[in-house]
């Protein structure tokens, strides 16, 4: 009979081998993004006419010899067919690589990818570095907005149309409209520099040297990166709070004799947080690639704060780097939403 | 008129309306009947005649909403329309309980069957998981579900449409209710399985003696088991009496209608079924008069009393209530001379 498992061994060893299945398809999708980023960064650039010697150019630096430049194509390598730079590229993430360059050899253990144009320090390191502040404003952030953002979605969605609900809606399409570059400015005019409840920008102390300062310095940007997505999620749950509302078992609940308030918290709220629970999951990736404008408003030396520069700075390395950080980020969010997703919902078909 | 009633169910002049931006939905306009433990009341009528909001109004669904309610509803001696909404939750589900159309739908998608009864067992109960667990299965048996002890811990997208159904039953049944009203409850099931669900609800309700309410648009379903029917159109009760007077001497045209638009196995198939022309009405702007006057193929034998007063139901004999401006006699003469030829002609 379909659908009819028994829950015990067998239905176990259905969720292990979707676990792994999902996996697996994470591991190929993380490939193909690498495949992809790597054609973006080198592929394009020779088919709009860039040469080996145009990109040796950008490691040895300004006024190089003719010679300089050849050693430096010789050494990387970059006269090789793309696939089998790709293919080292590849290498050097999974198993690290050592790079000659001038007299002495650079070793880049793996994960490797590479030095970075402008100081030369190798990229894995730098990102690492950048992860705990972009983590902090991240995570900080995503309890605030989850929890503002879903209650005051489910309450507006309880008074529909009362006073409340109209309040707080018209500040959420504030929250959605409004750029975090403004409502960031906006927090450090008001809170920083003229009433000085919080420090200004640049402020951003690592919680490991001192704890207090490091939350004090986080307030304004958590508040600033939690209104934007508060206010959507507040959106979000109140439409789905109010089609489910509208839902049969939800009339079936009350025609059993439950109390309105479980039949919002057991049997409403389930239902509408499926959904909300994918959207953050992908949020949430999104955030921990780098959160670009935050971290530049606030002058955060976080991941997206290095993205950024190097992109001006024109550091290749480093972007790559980060991009597929990024995507990094970004599968592995999708395959634990997938996993928690299949927990939740039964009707999710794990064959 | 506040005196509680000697019927087990008692509606007096029910009004459910409900302010629209369109203006007032007069969605049930005075509606009155009586029903008795062991006895089953069939509500038949088209979409949008105010059957389901009826039993949802019994079930006090409605209050707290936008709804306006008016009149009386008696339930074994207690006044319903006016008691607080907290002790109508606590008879809902207990005292009353409803079997809803389309349990696909109508049951939660993240619980267990059993889960779910099991809630609504421990909501008027008492006990711990484990005897509301066993209680659970024991419903599902008795609902004629195979292997309840397994089945229990299933989903219900994992059941049949009839086995849902079925499922609902057990939930609805879970705390003996003594009024138990069935929306539509064989709407999405095959025929095979139809005949199987109504045959489990008669036997159930013979064991438990309960008071039974069908709210159907199929009139083969109340045939089978009504002891009366209420024929219900724009919010009102149009015709009200025994199964075998709506069925054998039917006096409203509206119910008329109903009988020839019904599928019958004793007719040709190339015979053509005999629709009632026209569409219901709307509940904002009903038609002046009799609400059934556009549609009815007499109104013009009424010497214009049915565009101008609205007829009342009046007894026609032996609890037999109709609602038509015809005077009886014409009534008895059209059933036997225009619509019962008619209907039975092959």
């Amino acid at each position: 009979m379909p659908g009819s498992d028994p829950p015990g061994h067998s239905g176990r060893t259905i969720v292990v081998a979707f676990i792994v299945r999902r996996v697996i398809a994470a591991v190929l999708m993380l490939a193909v993004v690498s495949m992809a980023t790597f054609a973006i960064f080198f592929l394009i650039p020779r088919a709009l006419g860039q040469t080996p010697e145009g990109m040796a150019s950008r490691y040895v630096g300004r006024d190089a010899t003719p010679e300089a430049i050849q050693g430096a194509v010789k050494r990387l390598h970059l006269d090789d067919p793309l696939i089998v730079q790709y293919g080292r590229f590849a290498k050097g993430i999974v198993a690290g690589q050592d790079y000659s360059l001038g007299p002495k050899k650079a070793e880049c253990p793996a994960p490797c990818f590479g030095f970075s144009f402008n100081n030369n320090q190798p990229v894995w390191p730098t990102l690492l570095d950048r992860l705990p502040a972009t983590l902090s404003l991240a995570l900080g952030a995503a309890v605030i907005w989850l929890v503002t953002g879903v209650g005051i979605g489910v309450v507006s969605a309880l008074k529909r149309g009362s006073a409340l609900d109209r309040a707080a809606m018209t500040v959420a399409l504030a929250g959605v409209s409004l750029p975090i570059y403004f409502t960031g400015l906006v927090s450090l005019s008001v809170f920083a520099y003229t009433l000085g409840i919080f420090p200004g920008g640049g402020s951003y102390t690592p919680v490991t040297e001192n704890p207090v300062m490091w939350f004090q310095s986080l307030v304004l940007p958590w508040i600033t990166l939690a209104f934007l997505y508060a206010a959507l999620y507040a959106r979000l749950t109140r439409a789905g709070m109010l089609e489910t509302m509208g839902e049969d078992y939800i009339r079936t609940a009350r025609a059993k004799g439950l109390k309105e308030r479980t039949v919002v918290t057991k049997h409403a709220l389930r239902a509408t947080l499926t959904p909300i629970l994918t959207i953050f999951g992908l949020d949430l990736g999104l955030l921990l690639g780098g959160a670009v404008l935050t971290e530049s408003t606030f002058s955060i030396q976080g991941v997206g704060k290095l993205v950024i520069d190097a992109i001006r700075g024109n550091d290749l390395p480093v972007v790559l780097g980060v991009t597929l950080f990024a995507a990094f980020f970004i599968v592995l969010a999708n395959l634990i939403v997938d996993v928690l997703y299949a927990v939740v919902d039964p009707r999710v078909r794990l064959s | 008129m506040t005196t509680p009633p000697g019927s087990f169910l008692e509606l007096r002049d029910l009004r459910i309306h409900f302010p629209t931006e369109d203006g007032l939905v007069k969605s049930v306009d005075g509606l009155s009947f009586k029903l008795d433990r062991g006895r089953t009341l069939g509500i038949v009528g088209e979409s949008g005649s105010g059957k389901s909001v009826t039993s949802l109004g019994i079930l006090g669904l409605h209050k707290g909403g936008r709804a306006r309610i008016s009149g009386e509803i008696w339930l074994d001696g207690e006044e319903l329309v006016t008691a607080s909404q907290d002790h109508v939750r606590s008879l809902r589900g207990k005292k009353m309980a409803m079997i809803f159309q389309d349990p696909l739908s109508a049951m939660h998608p993240y619980y267990s069957v059993g889960a779910q009864i099991i809630e609504a067992y421990r909501i008027h109960h008492d006990v711990s998981k484990a005897v509301a667990r066993k209680h659970a299965v024991d419903l599902l048996g008795r609902v004629g579900i195979p292997q309840p002890d397994k089945r229990v811990d299933d989903f219900p997208h994992q059941f049949s449409g009839g086995m849902r159904q079925r499922a609902m039953i057990a939930m609805a049944l879970s705390c003996d209710p003594e009024l138990l009203i069935a929306d539509e409850p064989t709407t999405a099931l095959d025929v095979t399985v139809q005949a199987q669900i109504l045959d489990l609800m008669t036997d159930l309700q013979r064991e438990f003696n309960s008071a039974l309410i069908i709210i159907t648009h199929d009139l083969g379903v109340v045939a089978e088991l009504s002891d009366d029917i209420l024929v219900m159109y724009g919010g009102r009760c149009v015709e009200y009496g025994s199964a075998e007077d709506i069925f054998y001497r039917p006096e409203h045209p509206y119910s008329w209608g109903l009988l020839g638009s019904m599928p019958r196995l004793d007719r040709e198939p190339t015979e053509r079924l005999l629709p009632i022309k026209g569409t219901p009405p709307s509940l904002i702007n009903v038609p002046s008069g009799c609400a059934f006057n556009p549609r009815c193929a007499f109104a013009d034998r009424t010497e214009g009393r049915s565009t101008s007063q609205v007829p009342e139901l009046l007894e026609t004999e032996g609890g037999h209530l109709v609602r038509c401006h015809l005077p009886r006699a014409q009534r008895r003469s059209i059933w036997d001379n225009e619509i019962k030829p008619m209907l039975e002609s092959t």
